[in-house]
């Protein structure tokens, strides 16, 4: 069919930021569709802006745009104001590269990075004029797909997905192209959307939930189980061995208009054996698998000349630990000297591993902004959620950075954690205020901004089994936070809407009973659910309560040992004994190692796939205590021998 | 060394705002490893600057940009920088719809182009109505001794006579949905905006179709020419007394 664009230009004119729906970025694929390609609409249910810089969007774009037997092409969710003109046009959803409608695509599939977009998915499917249910779809219309952090929990949207991916995408994405390149070639005939879903289950890490019978007794989920015997009792997340063989995107989209980190983003690691127990990504992404050095310089340089941009992102889930950070950091500046000034950023910094000379080597340009997680307001709360940073590391990282002339940094906090009392959370000020004291020293207008969000325990994690605090409690913490830090003009204040926090738990441990809650909420109106201006928790609260739904339930009560949980059917590779072991250490008040240097505990995660932590150095990165309250790390050998990369194949 | 270029935005471009085009300038000159100068300053930026902001959705086809390049032209020991080549260097590191037209030295001393252009000559597209209509208002707005529009800044009422900021209004013909007008509009004292037009000429309302900015002129003498002028201008108008001078 023809391009929606003659249709669509006319009401551009007429909506907020119209640039986000006309695609032509730099790097932006030529999509060629044919009767043999499998057809994919990578979409990011959220707006252009949000989705656009999303690498993992951008990474399969350009795999499966690579091969001879797929096309893919990408959408985001559009603005109300453009939603309300197109249904009153009968326009559908649309890709951005050739503006074609979203029903003549093979698969849709959504890139899940936060729990509060899924009402926005039901939108989009509504939208491209594809049934909400995957029950009610026939075979003209495209497979529903979803990818991304939340796929470890993907039960509130199993009435509504065809299929759901788990772990990296890399090298799935082509086997679910081969298999719905012969449903396609076939015909796609009727019944036969239920063969290729059938097909589908059996490629290890797709999990297709309608294969699935999900059991409740009493009001309690007692078993999710395959329909099949052919259908796996468990589903695997995928993980890649090796992120030197995946040197992705090699060409980057440059968005013509704003976007949020608008910059060049170059993964140095995936995957984090820290160890936080909040932290879902860390424990769904393991092992770590760092990019070799060079390769990372390559794509910078690279990226560089082929984007003009003039700020580097290293991005991993703690960069400060990539192994010669301080050498990557200055080759970055060294090469880019021919193109301008370039800045470079680490979006995600341990203060135990910030030292004064990374500091210095980023402030040699631009500087960027800076900010640390130290998550917990005392040492006894960073045990329990084993973010095991001491107040000393801290004050050393603050140190170093003003000192190398910053003037302001950011803290992120976490409230709401397990075992929190107000001592603790009185704790985040002082940690604050002695910030801003250090900051003195070298400038006597050095600030802080508190920013603190309100825990929401996840699937896959040890904190999977804890009562979410209430709204109201998350509340009053905030306000005694608040109340204490009135007097203090250097330290700002920051906090994320409790009530949003309540809706996010809802969804990221609910089972399968929440899908009608989610149905009804975005059938009255409740999209763009992460942005404050259009949240609102009564839609929610309204929508559990007609569905006979107990929020205390879903979200406040703390689950048992023996409790069958909405996921234990799948898999991030970690055992459910160790996650429950780390959440009675955790209650415990002990830390646990980071494993990179110190003897395996065996959470699952390298044994269970054969896997091993491609990690280049042996050493810790130097400076702060790595976690354990002893001196561990400083500067000496830890008595574990490193795996080194895995020998390169012969093919390569 | 400053360097005057002129560029379109035409086609599905056309819906990135002014800011977004500054971007496009910025990331293109640093690919083409040209020596743009930067600012001093906590954040250097680099010395680009744009004539009349052009609204986000209108079309153009004479843009123009003046960059700052950090290179004496005399000195020996750098390659020269030959400004013809600019319009094929930079055209294919800038998204698709913005072309650069050609490109110029600047001589020193020359007025920004905020100071010294003039007015715009568009070509406006009315929804929805005929050319008979269309002619009769348009006589109607240019017998009129004023043309006053309402509009609001800094949250007041401001009204304002358009009538002399108008230097030429006509009706070009139709199209698909509607008329096209072409008209030249002053930008001083302040840039007079196609809709503007389009309400003076239409009292009683009218959908602004689709817009496009044909040139930009500096008056002087009686006489207008472009700030960059391409091959043949044939627009361009010679100044009264030249001929005489004949």
């Amino acid at each position: 069919m023809s391009s929606l664009w003659p249709q669509l230009e006319n009401i551009l004119a007429k909506v907020e930021k119209p640039a986000r729906y006309i695609g032509c970025e730099d790097g932006a694929q030529t999509p060629e569709h044919g009767p043999h390609k499998v057809a994919w609409l990578l979409t990011y249910p959220d707006t252009y802006e949000i989705g656009l810089p999303n690498q993992g969007l951008q990474i399969l774009y350009e795999i499966l745009n690579e091969r001879h037997d797929a096309v893919a092409e990408r959408a985001y969710a559009p603005w109300g104001d453009l939603e309300a003109l197109m249904r009153q046009r009968n326009i559908p959803f649309f890709s951005v590269d050739t503006h074609r409608p979203a029903f003549e695509f093979d698969i849709i599939a959504f890139n899940l990075a936060a729990e509060l977009v899924y009402t926005n998915v039901l939108n989009c499917i509504d939208l491209a004029g594809v049934p909400v249910r995957a029950v009610e779809r026939r075979p003209e219309h495209p497979l529903i797909a979803a990818g991304g952090h939340c796929t470890f929990n993907p039960e509130p949207l199993a009435d509504f997905l065809d299929f759901v991916v788990l772990g990296d995408g890399e090298e799935v994405v082509s086997e679910i192209t081969e298999v719905v390149s012969d449903w396609k070639s076939g015909g796609r005939t009727e019944g036969s959307r239920a063969q290729v879903l059938r097909s589908l289950a059996t490629i290890p890490g797709v999990y297709v939930p309608s294969l699935y019978e999900a059991t409740f007794e009493a009001g309690l989920l007692v078993a999710v189980t395959p329909k099949y015997s052919d259908v796996p009792a468990k589903v695997e997340k995928r993980t890649i061995a090796d992120l030197a063989d995946w040197p992705y995107p090699k060409r980057r989209l440059v968005p013509l208009t704003e976007v949020v980190h608008d910059r060049l983003n170059v993964e140095v690691f995936r995957g984090c054996t820290r160890g936080c127990r909040f932290c879902q990504a860390g424990m769904i992404t393991r092992p770590v698998r760092e990019r070799p050095a060079d390769q990372v310089r390559e794509m910078i340089r690279d990226g560089l000349r082929q984007t003009g941009y003039d700020e580097v992102a290293l991005t991993s889930l703690s960069t400060a630990d990539f192994s010669g950070i301080e050498k990557v950091v200055s080759d970055t500046f060294d090469d880019s000297m021919g193109c301008g000034r370039v800045s470079v950023s680490l979006p995600s910094l341990r203060v135990d591993a910030f030292t004064v000379g990374l500091a210095a080597q980023l402030q040699r340009a631009r500087r960027t902004g800076l900010t640390f997680a130290p998550e917990a307001g005392s040492w006894r709360l960073r045990q329990v959620i084993n973010k095991l940073i001491r107040e000393d590391d801290l004050y050393g990282a603050i140190e170093g950075a003003f000192s190398q002339g910053w003037r302001r940094a950011k803290l992120y906090f976490l409230t709401g954690l397990p075992t929190e009392t107000d001592q603790d959370t009185l704790g985040i000020a002082e940690l604050a205020r002695n910030c801003v004291e250090v900051g003195r020293r070298h400038n006597r207008s050095a600030s802080i901004t508190v920013s603190l969000g309100g825990f929401v325990p996840k699937a896959q994690t040890p904190f999977q089994w804890f009562g979410q605090n209430t709204s109201e409690e998350l509340q009053r913490k905030i306000s005694l936070l608040r109340d204490d830090l009135r007097r203090d003009k250097s330290v700002q204040l920051k906090w994320h809407d409790p009530k949003a926090t309540l809706a996010e738990g809802l969804v990221s441990r609910g089972d399968r009973r929440m899908g009608p809650v989610i149905e009804q909420v975005w059938r009255n109106g409740g999209i763009f659910q992460e942005w404050s201006e259009h949240f609102r928790l009564d839609v929610w609260t309204d929508a559990m309560a007609a569905h006979g739904m107990s929020v205390d339930d879903v979200a406040h009560r703390h689950r048992t040992e023996d409790e069958v949980l909405p996921w234990d059917h799948l898999s991030a590779g970690l055992h459910k004994d160790f996650l429950w072991q780390d959440w009675r250490a955790a209650l415990e008040e002990v830390g646990l190692e980071d494993c990179r240097w110190t003897p395996c505990y065996d959470c699952g995660a390298c044994t269970g796939y054969s896997i091993e932590h491609v990690v280049a150095s042996a050493t810790p990165p130097a400076g702060g205590s790595q976690g354990t309250g002893q001196d561990l790390a400083r500067g000496g050998v830890v008595p574990v021998s490193i795996i080194s990369r895995p020998a390169v194949k012969a093919s390569t | 060394m400053k360097v005057r270029l002129r560029f379109t935005k035409t086609g599905k471009v056309r819906f990135t705002s002014h800011r977004d085009v500054a971007r496009m300038w910025e990331r293109a000159l640093r690919r083409a490893d040209l020596p743009v100068a930067y600012s001093e300053g906590f954040s250097p930026r680099p010395k680009l600057s744009f004539g009349l902001a052009l609204s986000t959705g209108h079309e153009s086809m004479a843009e123009y940009l003046d960059v700052e390049l950090s290179v004496k032209p005399e000195s020996p020991d750098v390659v020269p920088i030959d400004v013809t080549e600019f319009p094929g260097l930079l055209s294919p590191l800038l998204p698709l719809g913005i072309d650069v037209v050609t490109a110029a030295k600047v001589e020193p001393g020359t007025p920004s182009l905020q100071e010294s252009v003039s007015s715009c000559q568009w070509r406006i597209e009315a929804i929805g109505f005929d050319v008979s209509t269309t002619q009769q208002l348009v006589t109607a707005a240019l017998a009129a001794d004023e043309l006053l529009v309402t509009r609001t800044r800094k949250g007041r009422e401001v009204t304002d006579d358009l009538r002399p900021a108008i230097r030429s209004v006509s009706v070009v013909g139709p199209t698909g949905a509607g008329v096209e007008l072409e008209a030249e509009l002053d930008v001083h004292p302040r840039s007079v905006r196609p809709a503007e037009l389009l309400s003076a000429v239409f009292p009683n309302g009218v959908e602004e179709g689709r817009v496009w900015r044909l040139a930009q002129w500096i008056w002087s003498d009686g006489a207008r020419v472009e700030p960059l002028v391409v091959a043949a201008s044939p627009d361009a108008t010679l100044p009264p007394h030249a001929l005489e001078r004949v």
